[in-house]
């Protein structure tokens, strides 16, 4: 004992020292009160048995004492100890001869005392797992809402039976309706699988028919698993999903015909190359049974020297395909669920089934606000382009390159202004200067000398295109460059388990309503509007009203590369921002364009919801292949052009040209 | 007065199959394969995938030049071709290989198991080993011939008649062309497309049974292949567009109403030229790629159409030997600026190197080209002496339509 006296006395100190008149006087309490309650059962506690223990753990549990949680803990794990000299728990370390001992109610050392004093108390197996649930009830009644939540994520990682029932005694005292809300349909998943009646799983399984969530949809397919099996006639008293048919899709015959074999209920076949390792293994002088071996180079030659060698006894008889297809005909393949009761599996059908046609609303639904999305970028990427191309008749194949010039204006901003927001701001209104100035450039020296001539004015900007493209490869390098997004436009808007969209293409979406109303409200309701929409009909009629067509054009190209730059910087926060990050968008933007119908606002619109929704729409049915997505939905522009040449939104009269 | 014949009313044809015999002829004498040795194996590839660029070059202004329809999608014709004869060089170099290694074993092959075998060999690295349907023909030399003229044939064909008949015009059909290539080389860049995806097909230098003779005797054989394919071309074009066939397909170009007023069926000859290039750019694409060695997807992608109608705009429209001139110089600088060949300028605080600049050179000489000189290349031989033999002073364009040939742009080659 000469070691624990100072120890103890320092405690004394300390306990004075930090805890004066009623605090500790509540401590002591507790203290009292949960040995007190182990020592009412003290026989229990020392040797618990699984039918014992139940009595001291709803007395525990009725106490509501918080260290009564870290001693159910600590007992499941074999830590706690009884000290035989004074006959009370304690949590004990071994220190070799002596156990130091631990206040299981303070968790302060209380001494040590001799390695034969203490008696190490062992739950067994059963025992530990009714201390477990007991755990979770804790747990999932713990007055901090996150170890609540905590619990819970534990408790659907890894559902079973045990926890049901501390789970549902835990939904009365729940006062977090978010959490109350998600305990119920856990314990409504939880009774789904393990309630003891067949009503109950039913009762528990018409209500998961409700939701949408995965944990659900998960548990209802876990009830519907099913094992392959095969037997010579269908058994009576199985609780069987479908029989399948060999040679069908679900069951490959060759498939079919291995399972066979793994049962043992028909003979291995022999496979092109066993027939070859068996010739091989069997060749002498020069034969193969009798054959020559230069026999041996058709199938006719090896099926005859392997007969040969099957009716000397050799090897084991070829297995032919009429062999093959009668043992599959004698037998029959089915699939049998693991649940044997079929008013469950059957209840569980119908859930799983109005869950998935749920799902699957809820899928298209957020497929549609995926197409809405890619819609707005194409809208963004060109509606710059259609109005060019609508008022000067000229195909600018540098309108991507003007994308990659705002999206490295944004870029440069931010290496100059840290904050997100604050070089965001700046960023948008410079990338339109920017490329508003490059496309004034553009018009004067180039574009401006090959009016009416379409097809130089496409080749002469994909001259100035290549350039730009190597322009920014030498100045930023080839790999790409971020452009992040401020704060407030991580993370996404989740409406369930299904529909998400994140925050950035929701802005991307809104920036397009805001050009869309922009562009409209120009072109309808200003002078400059007025003037481009006369020089879209007729120019020369245009010219001699008064209006310069010189200079609407130069105004209208410098428009619209500037909204290409601002759409460069939309793609870049999402998209990384590289050379060649234009080449990318302009073919997507010119099928917009022409798809839409030229010269019009609303067409493009038309033609980049379009485009959108084809370009989604076909990669929810392949969504492994992008490509083939891409490869499908030109196919598609190519035939529509065919029934609208002119687009969704054609102009009529002499406006349209013809 | 003397006779007209073809011949004489276009004198381009002698001038131009003399240059190429005489070039010919002296890479010939030059090469390690056949002469002296001057010129290594690996550039006289490079000569005879230039004469393949100028073939397809050449069927361009036709298409382009002549009759107005500014196609970016015969690169893809002409990869399609490559695609064609890569597979049976793939296939039959494989099958020789696969039937020797099998041959080591002590029982011979049956056909299939040999089959099996060079499925496994050419799909393994698209994790595949069955051979796709349109492998059907890949064992047969004469099957797969036929392919390279079929195949890209019958694509122009439908494509043709499909944008031909819904009188889809101008930029339009440029965007939908483009369209088109670029479809066709996203369905091969999948792994499941059948042809090895972004692998493409390789080793196509090593003619199958062939393993003996060097590659300098092959290289001197496909340039002397190239450069017959490049004069029949030639040929066949300035036949195409002499006579009346080629004033109706310029008069397309210039003013197609109108022709199609005076009864001509414009689209069956629009359709007519469009296939009929397709398919020489196809034989020209199954003569460049055993020179190259390799072809994948990236060669169908719409730029190398747009770099075709460079050089084509360069060299001069509307001038057989200057698309082929155009494409000839424009390709080999580009290979000798690309490879490093040209010499570094430095400028004190910073030092041009050609790898990074030649783009942006490519990219401003075209523009100033196209704003300058429209004649381009071709337009050098304006300069020498009489332009054409009878040539009435033009006032103005040659017709109303936005294609139309410009009175700047010279007089063309009848």
């Amino acid at each position: 004992m000469p070691r624990v006296l100072p120890i103890v006395f320092a405690l004394v100190l300390c306990a004075c020292a930090a805890l004066p008149g009623t605090g500790r006087a509540q401590q002591d309490d507790a203290a009292s009160d949960l040995q007190s309650i182990l020592q009412t059962h003290a026989e229990e506690v020392a040797d618990p048995g699984r039918r014992t223990v139940g009595a001291v753990i709803d007395d525990l549990v009725a106490s509501g004492l918080p260290s009564a949680a870290t001693f159910l803990e600590r007992w499941a794990d074999r830590e706690v100890y009884l000290n035989t000299e004074d006959g009370r728990f304690y949590y004990a370390e071994d220190e070799g001869e002596t156990y130091a001992l631990t206040n299981i109610a303070t968790g302060e050392p209380a001494g040590s005392a001799p390695e034969d004093a203490v008696e190490e108390i062992r739950p067994n197996g059963g025992v530990r797992r009714v201390i477990g649930s007991a755990l979770v009830q804790f747990q999932l009644s713990d007055p901090d809402p996150a170890v609540r939540s905590d619990a819970l994520d534990a408790l659907a990682r890894r559902p079973n039976a045990e926890q049901l029932a501390p789970l549902r005694n835990s939904i009365e005292g729940e006062q977090d309706p978010a959490i109350r809300a998600r305990k119920e349909r856990l314990a409504a998943i939880l009774s789904a699988r393990f309630a003891d009646s067949t009503e109950d799983r039913i009762e528990a399984i018409s209500s998961l028919a409700s939701g949408l969530s995965l944990e659900a949809r998960a548990s209802l397919s876990q009830i519907l698993e099913t094992q392959q099996r095969v037997a010579e006639s269908l058994p009576e008293d199985a609780n069987i999903a479908t029989e399948l048919e060999p040679g069908s899709d679900a069951l490959p015959a060759a498939e079919a015909y291995a399972r066979l074999v793994d049962e043992g209920l028909a003979p291995a076949a022999q496979s092109r190359e066993e027939i070859k390792a068996a010739l091989t293994a069997n060749l002498a002088d020069g034969r193969v049974g009798g054959v020559p071996v230069g026999q041996l180079g058709t199938e006719a030659g090896r099926a005859r020297a392997y007969a040969a060698l099957a009716e000397a006894g050799t090897v084991p008889p070829l297995v032919t395909d009429e062999s093959r297809a009668e043992a599959l005909a004698s037998h029959v393949f089915y699939l049998e669920y693991d649940e044997p009761d079929p008013a469950i599996t059957d209840a569980a059908r119908t859930a799983l089934d109005e869950v998935e046609t749920r799902v699957f609303l809820n899928q298209m639904a957020d497929l549609g606000l995926d197409a809405l999305s890619l819609a707005s970028i194409y809208f963004l990427a060109a509606i710059g382009l259609a109005i060019t191309f609508g008022v000067m008749g000229v195909i600018n194949m540098a309108h991507g390159e003007f994308i990659m010039m705002g999206a490295y204006t944004g870029y440069v901003v931010q290496q100059i202004i840290p904050d997100y927001t604050m070089s965001l701001i700046v960023a948008l209104p410079l990338a339109f200067a920017v490329t508003f100035g490059a496309g004034v450039a553009l018009e004067r020296l180039v574009i401006r000398w090959l009016y009416h001539r379409p097809l130089e004015t496409l080749l002469a900007t994909f001259g100035i295109s290549i350039m730009l493209q190597q322009l920014a490869k030498n100045i930023f390098g080839t790999q790409a460059r971020p452009l992040t997004s401020p704060g407030w436009l991580d993370g996404a808007w989740v409406v369930n388990d299904v529909i998400a969209i994140s925050n950035i293409r929701i802005a991307i979406f809104v920036l397009a309503l805001i050009f869309l109303a922009l562009i409209l409200f120009v072109l309808n309701r200003t002078r400059l509007g007025l003037e481009v929409r006369a020089v879209t009909q007729n120019p020369g009629m245009a010219g001699s009203m008064g209006i310069n067509p010189d200079r609407i054009n130069m105004l209208t190209f410098g428009l619209g590369s500037g909204i290409a730059g601002i759409a460069g910087v939309a793609i870049g926060l999402y998209a990384q921002v590289t050379s060649e990050m234009g080449a990318n968008y302009i073919v997507q933007s010119f099928m917009t364009v022409v798809v839409g119908g030229v010269g019009n606002v609303w067409g493009t619109l038309a033609g980049a919801t379009l485009i959108g929704v084809l370009q989604k729409g076909i990669e929810w049915f392949n969504p492994s292949n992008t490509l083939a997505a891409q490869t499908y939905m030109i196919l598609f522009v190519i035939f529509f052009i065919q029934f609208r040449p002119k687009g969704i939104v054609a102009l009529k009269g002499r406006a349209a040209g013809d | 007065m003397t006779r007209k014949t073809f011949l004489t009313e276009n004198r381009s044809i002698f001038w131009f199959l003399l240059a190429l015999a005489v070039f010919t002829l002296v890479v010939t004498v030059l090469s390690t394969g056949a002469g002296t040795g001057a010129i290594s194996t690996s550039f006289v590839k490079t000569l005879g995938r230039t004469l393949c660029l100028m073939l397809v070059a050449v069927a361009m202004d036709v298409v382009w030049g002549y009759t107005g329809i500014l196609s970016l999608g015969h690169m893809a014709f002409f990869g399609l071709g490559g695609y064609m004869i890569g597979m049976w060089l793939m296939y039959a170099r494989t099958e020789i290989i696969v039937a020797e290694s099998l041959a080591a074993a002590a029982i011979p092959p049956t056909p299939q198991e040999i089959h099996d075998a060079v499925g496994t060999q050419i799909f393994g690295v698209v994790g595949a080993s069955e051979f796709p349907a349109i492998w059907f023909f890949a064992s047969s030399f004469w099957a797969q011939m036929a392919l390279v003229v079929l195949v890209p044939g019958i694509l122009a064909l439908v494509f043709g008649w499909l944008a031909f008949r819904s009188r889809v015009t101008g930029v339009y059909l440029s965007i939908l062309t483009q369209a088109m290539t670029l479809a066709l080389s996203l369905y091969l860049f999948q792994n499941d497309s059948g042809l090895r995806g972004n692998n493409g097909l390789s080793g196509l230098q090593n003619l199958p049974g062939l393993d003996a003779v060097p590659q300098s005797l092959v290289s001197i054989w496909f340039f002397w292949g190239s450069a017959a394919a490049l004069a029949a071309g030639y040929l066949l074009f300035a036949w195409v567009v002499s006579g009346k066939m080629g004033s109706v397909i310029r008069g397309i170009r210039d003013n197609e109403s109108r022709v199609r007023f005076l009864g001509y069926h414009v689209e069956s000859y629009k359709l007519f030229v469009f296939t009929l290039t397709g398919i020489v750019a196809g034989i020209a694409g199954a003569l460049y790629y055993p020179q190259a060695g390799i072809i994948n997807p990236n060669e169908i992608a719409p730029i190398a159409s747009i770099y075709l109608a460079v050089w084509v705009a360069i060299g001069g429209r509307g001038r057989l030997y200057g698309a082929a001139i155009g494409a000839g110089v424009v390709s080999l600088l580009s290979s000798w600026f690309t490879s490093g060949g040209a010499p570094d300028i430095p400028l004190g605080f910073y030092t041009i190197q050609w790898t990074d600049w030649w783009l942006v050179l490519l990219g401003v000489s075209f523009v100033a080209v196209t704003l300058l000189a429209p004649k381009g290349i071709g337009g050098l031989f304006d300069l020498m002496g009489r332009t054409h033999p009878v040539m009435p002073a033009r006032v103005g364009g040659y017709g109303p339509d936005k294609g139309a040939r410009r009175k700047s742009e010279g007089e063309e080659e009848k």
